[in-house]
């Protein structure tokens, strides 16, 4: 791993100032992302800021419609939380899904979106969840903050803070993991509201997306038989050493009826 | 920079930023019983106790373990070298072949003890064990290992 400087500010205004100096700086939060593409040579910043130091920044609390979630808190703390497994038993049970034990302990909410992985577990639930990101300067709701692979709408030196999840009347997540690294092949979380249904859709290999067919025919009728065989279009998917493409939309559909039947029980 | 390791004060200031908690513990403290395996954050051979929960040591920076309490697999046995319940376990049921994973399936052991208690079933231990791969055993003893072994951390009121 390249050297760097590091940096553990005490407060959110140090943490964002220390962002924006050196010629990359990166935020540390769990680090189970960062560090080892550090080690692989992927990412060589100049700095590092540890988001550890920072107080407030960890735990779950309810406001009003919503739950919630500061950006360090835990997999492991998520997966665990009383709030979060009476309000959003969907999102708990995602958590307690990514990585292994010793990951879950380290890894975060936050630093889990803001790199957004394709096939990582918290995009789909941001989306299925109508998720809002807080961060150091705004607030940026799912549906704008999740834009393709690795890609979100925060600014150089942006930092969450914490997210705020609509709590759905029914929500189930369901994944079919890499064996391995654990991350999803595919990963289907639906979400039912009052107006609708959301479905957040990962894995595929192009960036977690919402998935309006099964959305539009969730709505007209929540249960299974209303989505059987229905399919991403291929253009969703990239193909790889793992799956072809078609083979991560049939996955997608049969984790879909799976959340589904999982939600209507 | 203050971090405890197996209950002994240390001090790891001077080591450079970039250096993995691994690296300080096995190159700097000599504590080489935590392995690196994979080095990718997969196989858990380099698996310790930090403040009680088991991570690993190999994803994170000695940095981000300032004023933690670090256990490794040196930290287990009682001071006149009685070995700790769940390694008297892994010895006895015999949890291991070539051993290069066993410190990490041990220490992650403890862990699983710690979180969800002394009476974990085999279905359990499968699934908490995920994160820490053997390429010897098939696992069938280091199951039948940390069942007996949480008994005996039950039974010494650990």
């Amino acid at each position: 791993m390249r050297g760097f400087e590091y940096l553990k500010p005490a407060t959110l205004a140090e943490a964002v100032a220390a962002l924006s100096g050196g010629d990359e700086a990166a935020a540390l939060a769990g680090g189970h992302t960062l560090l080892p593409a550090m080690k692989s040579g992927l990412r060589a910043p100049d700095r590092l800021v540890d988001l550890a130091g920072v107080p407030g920044l960890a735990g779950v609390s309810e406001e009003g419609a919503r739950v919630r979630i500061g950006a360090m808190t835990r997999h492991a703390a998520l997966a665990r939380d009383a709030i979060v497994a009476g309000r959003l038993p969907s999102l708990a049970a995602a958590a307690g899904m990514v990585g292994d034990p010793a990951v879950r302990a380290r890894g975060t909410l936050g630093g889990a979106l803001a790199n957004n992985d394709p096939a990582a577990d918290y995009p789909a639930a941001l989306l299925a969840l109508d998720g809002e990101v807080e961060t150091d300067r705004r607030r940026i709701a799912a549906d704008d903050f999740i834009q393709g692979m690795f890609a979100t709408a925060l600014e150089e030196g942006e930092l969450i803070v914490a997210v705020r999840f609509r709590p759905a009347a029914r929500a189930a997540y369901a994944k079919f993991r890499h064996p391995v690294s654990r991350y999803a092949m595919a990963g289907v979380h639906v979400a039912r509201y009052a107006e609708g249904v959301r479905v957040g859709v990962t894995g595929l290999g192009q960036g977690a997306f919402r998935w309006s067919e099964a959305e539009e025919a969730l709505a007209a009728d929540f249960a299974p038989g209303a989505v059987a065989g229905l399919r991403p279009d291929t253009d969703m998917a990239t193909g790889d050493i793992h799956a072809s493409a078609e083979y991560r939309c049939h996955l997608a559909g049969l984790m879909l009826a799976q959340a589904v039947t999982e939600a209507s029980a | 920079m203050a971090i405890t390791v197996n209950g002994a004060a240390r001090d790891a200031a001077g080591v450079p930023p970039a250096t993995l908690l691994v690296e300080w513990l096995r190159d700097h403290l000599g504590l080489t019983g935590t392995h690196v395996g994979c080095d990718t954050s997969q196989c858990g051979a380099c698996t310790v106790l930090l403040d009680g929960e088991a991570v690993k040591a190999c994803t994170m920076l000695v940095a981000q373990a300032e004023g933690s309490s670090v256990t490794t697999i040196e930290g287990l046995a009682a001071p006149d070298g009685a070995l700790h319940p769940m390694q008297a376990a892994f010895s006895a049921h015999h949890g291991l072949q070539c051993g290069f994973c066993t410190p990490g399936m041990i220490m992650a052991a403890v862990g699983m003890v710690g979180r969800l208690g002394h009476a974990l079933d085999a279905a359990t231990i499968r699934h908490e064990l995920e994160g820490n791969l053997c390429r010897c055993t098939g696992y069938l003893n280091i199951v039948t290992a940390i069942e007996h072994g949480a008994r005996g951390m039950r039974d010494a009121g650990l």
